[in-house]
């Protein structure tokens, strides 16, 4: 069984992505690192048609605008977190606390 | 360049026109001068109708908190008698979670009387959360454009949550890979949609942050009996520093205005590389001193939002500096916020330790934080684009290559940037903008000065510095 993330079928939420402007076509003054890339663009919306990850389609987007590009994720999410504390950050708060209380001490002396 | 980009960046005057709701051409008074307070007046409210638009939108009335434990920290290792009173004003008690929402609000109010459908503004950072949030509220569409990803589609993590809360708020995002073509892609979904430019830059935008600065000065007031001596406002763009002094002025106070920045010097903006070697996405001198020096950058015809005309001081501090204060304000104030305004923060203890203790000090604002824009994902997220984060003393960072976590409080030690230099290059750039040969007259010098903080006679003397360089 083809797993959902492989296609869209009409009205799924979607990721497409498409190419703005090619390197050759792109803004005169810029760095050689971004020069060389394509500008890309992503948008979400939903989907016109049935397709498959990597094939073109036309979404509506939530303000209704229509937008082709390449579908590039179905129902896509986030994943962005906190992770693990930082080891140089984990002492902050027990270090500080003590200092405040022995400032206090010292100035109520 | 291709032609498509060259077609719509040839019709920019037209679609702004249109997509500004006002004509800012009536304002130029010369090549180089222009009549900046007509402009700020032009939209017609006064600030108790802007406080009255706010009221309505959910937007202000923030508390003011004093930061006791912060306080007491930096007097312990002040020298005698030093050791300003800190306070921060809680921003992130807005709706969208920063002072943004004071920013939009008034655009979104102007979108909703002139009869627009929808709102379009070019941002990666809290401005989006805010303009979505209130153009839901009131009931129109919205597309936030935002520069997200590098060209292997890897984002910020801090941009990843923008992108995730405006789309929270119903509105359509637009990501796009690196590169200042952002704008004439804005340009064409302005002329495909006939929605309003909520730009962050007009003076809809920068009205909007001037009841901040009236507030806190009300607030201080309240508490200490008079406006602040100092207050501190992360910079970038510019705005924030624009809006907050000019509402302090309006309620009489004579505050020191400290802008502060991250230092990301040696950075390029517009490198697809560089892009993920940044653990702050705003609030730093990448944007800070451009704007600063040249305002009209932006994406309207004049910047509302212009700097240098108010800020005192300019203070930069390092993105490890930040981090630590961002970690000492959740753990000795209860004050779990994003970097923004923790930028200042840092600035305000520097500062502090060499102030009086009479002295009050207000860090004008916060940003909520949460999955992304928390400093254990910055600091995670730099660690895997091959930054290195150690701990020890701050001065030997590195922008993009090394994040060094103080290992004491008192290593944060700001650094001033030089403002006779921001001044000389704001007036080249201004210069270098009008057409060549022009002569500036003596109008044009007096609001040179305006525009720099700074006296005719200085103007006249960098002018002819240039002219022998």
């Amino acid at each position: 069984m083809m797993s959902e993330a492989e296609r869209c079928t009409v009205g799924d939420w979607v990721e497409i992505e498409r190419v703005l402007l090619e390197p050759a076509d792109r803004s005169t003054n810029l760095p050689d690192d971004t020069a060389a890339q394509p500008l890309l663009v992503w948008v979400k919306g939903f989907a016109r048609a049935d397709a498959a990850v990597g094939a073109e389609l036309e979404v509506e987007t939530m303000t209704g605008r229509v937008v082709a590009g390449r579908l590039t994720e179905v129902n896509p999410g986030y994943f962005h977190t906190f992770g693990k504390p930082a080891p140089e950050l984990t002492h902050v708060g027990r270090d500080l606390r003590a200092q405040v209380v022995a400032y206090r001490a010292k100035a109520g002396e | 360049m291709a032609g498509r980009t060259e077609a719509i960046l040839a019709r920019k005057g037209e679609i702004m026109k249109r997509a500004l709701g006002m004509d800012y051409a009536e304002f130029e008074r010369s090549p180089i001068a222009f009549d900046y307070e007509g402009l700020m007046g032009a939209h017609g409210y006064s600030l108790q109708d802007i406080i009255g638009i706010q009221l309505a939108a959910g937007v202000g009335s923030t508390p003011l908190l004093e930061l006791r434990n912060l306080t007491d920290l930096v007097r312990s290792y002040a020298g005698p008698g030093h050791g300003a009173r800190i306070f921060v004003k809680d921003e992130a008690a807005n709706m969208a979670g920063s002072f943004k929402d004071r920013r939009a609000s008034v655009s979104i109010h102007v979108a909703k009387e002139k009869g627009y459908e929808g709102v379009i503004a070019a941002t990666s950072g809290n401005y989006g959360a805010a303009v979505s949030s209130q153009a839901a509220r009131a009931a129109l569409k919205c597309i936030i454009v935002q520069e997200a990803f590098d060209s292997r589609h890897v984002g910020q993590p801090e941009i990843i949550e923008k992108s995730r809360i405006c789309e929270a708020f119903g509105a359509e995002v637009v990501q796009l890979s690196v590169g200042p073509e952002l704008f004439s892609h804005m340009l064409e979904l302005l002329d495909e949609t006939g929605y309003l430019a909520a730009s962050l830059y007009s003076a809809f935008g920068v009205s909007g942050i001037e009841t901040l600065g009236w507030e806190l000065a009300q607030e201080m007031t309240a508490v200490t009996g008079a406006p602040p001596t100092h207050v501190v406002v992360t910079h970038a763009g510019g705005g924030n520093t624009t809006g907050t002094a000019r509402g302090l002025k309006r309620a009489g106070a004579t505050t020191e205005i400290v802008s502060a920045s991250v230092d990301l010097s040696g950075l390029h903006m517009a490198s697809d590389h560089d892009f993920n070697r940044k653990s702050f996405t705003t609030g730093h001198t990448g944007f800070g001193v451009p704007f600063a020096t040249w305002p009209d950058r932006a994406d309207v015809p004049r910047n509302a939002a212009r700097a240098l005309r108010y800020m005192d001081r300019y203070l930069t501090v390092s993105q490890g500096e930040v981090f630590y204060v961002t970690e000492a304000m959740a753990k000795l104030e209860g004050l779990e916020r994003g970097p923004s305004g923790n930028t200042a923060m840092a600035a305000a203890m520097s500062l502090a330790r060499d102030l009086p203790r009479d002295a009050t000090v207000v860090v004008q604002e916060t940003e909520y934080t949460g999955a992304g824009k928390h400093h254990w994902a910055q600091l995670n997220f730099a660690r895997e684009n091959g930054v290195e984060v150690r701990s020890g003393d701050p001065a030997d960072n590195v922008p993009g290559k090394s994040i060094i976590i103080p290992e004491r409080p008192e290593q944060i030690r700001a650094k001033d940037f030089d403002l006779g230099k921001m001044r000389r290059s704001y007036v080249r750039n201004a210069l270098a903008h009008a057409p060549e040969g022009y002569v500036p007259t003596a109008e044009d010098i007096v609001f040179l000065a305006e525009d720099a903080n700074t006296t005719p006679a200085t103007v006249e003397e960098i002018i002819a510095g240039l002219k022998s360089a």
